[in-house]
């Protein structure tokens, strides 16, 4: 079995000496898809934090086997530069890394269009929708060839028409590359997590544990009209079912 | 362009009604002059007055370059560093504080008396100095939390951090302490020409003092209204520079 491309071992994380994370085991095979899913305060974002090294482990084992900048993050808003164009946006992790400028809008060009973009180059964010802005993130997260691509509730503040095109568009970007990159995927969708996951871990509030695991059916990426399948319904159904445990078992976070 | 109707239609009321005022009441001109007579002041007094008015104008406005480089750039190595920026914050505070006022007499003595200018602007740059200094350092702690982790993820160096980061989202903060620091840079400069209590700066406040002992009050008025427009041009020429910048960068 090939080398996971990021591990937690026994990670916990405790804000001002209470625990609010973990213990947590968790191995991302490269390639994999994974989502998280769990109440609020749950400690999703911590978890893909820990994984981008962004924040710090009180105990246990963080571990990457991703190049140095080779890590791309999707934050729940579009998190762009107001100040700079799509295309200035998009390059940055380039330029932060030093590549030539010319060489960067090159790249940052071509992811662009790879999510749709072509045409935006020179747009402003405030020029741009909501979904077209998220695209715009997830060309900038996507331009580094990640070998691990963290999401955070990225199209949560999305309508559902705009949400279901991207998660196409993730998936079809996703198994465009060679090597796949790993991607660990935050949600509070169930039908999301179930669509674009390979695997769903269901987060416990209370404990700040993995309560379940759970792996949907079907190959990825989904096949037209995937939805309708009986295998996603119960899927979906199961999962939820799940969530609804681990939400019931802390009572003081249901409220 | 209906905007600036109503505010002169305004200034025209109560002009007229001060003119109908003074003459109906017959109220003594070293009282209170009608507008007439300060328009004549104005014109007789023009070259005197302009010369004054360029005086004060450029005192404020070196205070402010001073004030901008040196809280500006006060701003920038505290916002590298946490713990010099609780030691420098109190003492900022400090002078913003104290009355400018209070100061003069002993900035007086360090620049000696023959240098009332230098006083003058050393003051108006202290008055300034606090929203700048407040502004800048704001603004460099405005950027985006999660672009900041952003830049932690690709592993930016700190000077990229500024300049791609710190300084594009800090600009607006900048302009709105520059907008701030440009009005109180007039009003430290003719504050601190009262106190040096000396011809040897020659502006306008200088003007007021001289006019108000002879009891000359529409060469008085004649000056005031200066100052109040030398304030709203530059007022408005701040504005103006937001404006175009916040059009540019968001």
């Amino acid at each position: 079995m090939a080398e996971p491309t990021a591990a937690l071992s026994g990670a916990v994380v405790r804000y001002h000496g209470r625990p609010a994370l973990g213990p947590i085991d968790l191995s991302i095979a490269p390639g994999e898809i994974v989502a998280l899913v769990g109440a609020s305060g749950a400690g999703k974002s911590t978890i893909l934090r820990l994984l981008a090294g962004l924040e710090p482990s009180s105990d246990g084992r963080v571990d990457r086997t991703t190049a140095p900048g080779r890590t791309g993050f999707v934050f729940q808003a579009a998190t762009l530069m107001p100040w700079a164009d799509a295309r200035t946006n998009v390059a940055l992790p380039l330029q932060l890394a030093g590549v030539s400028p010319s060489e960067a809008r090159r790249r940052a060009d071509e992811a662009l269009a790879g999510v749709g973009l072509g045409d935006r180059l020179t747009a402003r964010p405030r020029q741009l929708s909501g979904g077209m802005a998220m695209r715009v993130s997830l060309a900038r997260a996507l331009v580094t060839e990640p070998e691990l691509l963290l999401l955070d509730e990225p199209f949560a503040a999305l309508d559902s028409v705009t949400r279901r095109h991207l998660i196409e568009d993730l998936h079809r970007l996703w198994a465009a590359r060679s090597p796949r990159p790993a991607i660990v995927f935050v949600t509070h969708d169930v039908e999301e997590a179930v669509y674009l996951a390979g695997r769903v871990l269901v987060l416990d509030a209370a404990t700040g544990r993995i309560a379940a695991e759970h792996i949907s059916p079907g190959a990825l990426p989904r096949p037209g009209g995937w939805r309708m399948d009986n295998h996603y319904r119960s899927a979906v159904e199961d999962l939820a079912q799940a969530l609804a445990d681990a939400m019931t078992a802390s009572p003081t976070q249901a409220a | 362009m209906t905007r600036p109707v109503p505010p002169l239609l305004l200034t025209a009321l109560l002009l007229a009604a001060w003119e109908v005022a003074c003459r109906t009441l017959h109220v003594p001109d070293y009282f209170l002059p009608p507008p007439s007579a300060v328009a004549v002041a104005l014109i007789d007094r023009a070259q005197v007055l302009a010369a004054s008015a360029a005086a004060t104008f450029w005192m404020a406005m070196q205070a402010l370059i001073v004030a901008a480089l040196l809280g500006g750039g006060l701003a920038l190595i505290v916002s590298l560093s946490r713990s010099a920026e609780r030691a420098v914050r109190p003492l900022a505070v400090a002078l913003q504080v104290t009355p400018v006022v209070a100061i003069a007499p002993l900035v007086l003595i360090w620049t000696g008396l023959d240098h009332a200018d230098r006083a003058v602007v050393a003051l108006a740059a202290a008055v300034a100095f606090f929203p700048l200094f407040s502004g800048v350092l704001t603004g460099l702690k405005a950027a985006d939390p999660d672009l900041e982790r952003l830049f932690d993820l690709y592993g930016a160096t700190p000077v990229q951090r500024l300049i791609r980061l710190r300084l594009p989202a800090a600009l607006p903060f900048m302009l709105e302490g520059l907008r701030v620091a440009s009005g109180l840079a007039v009003i430290g400069a003719v504050v601190a020409e009262f106190v040096s209590g000396s011809g040897a700066t020659q502006g306008l406040a200088w003007r007021l003092l001289e006019a108000g002992n002879r009891l000359r009050t529409a060469d008085m008025l004649a000056a005031l209204a200066l100052l109040m427009v030398m304030g709203l041009a530059l007022n408005a020429l701040v504005g103006a520079l937001e404006r175009s910048v916040r059009r540019r960068t968001s």
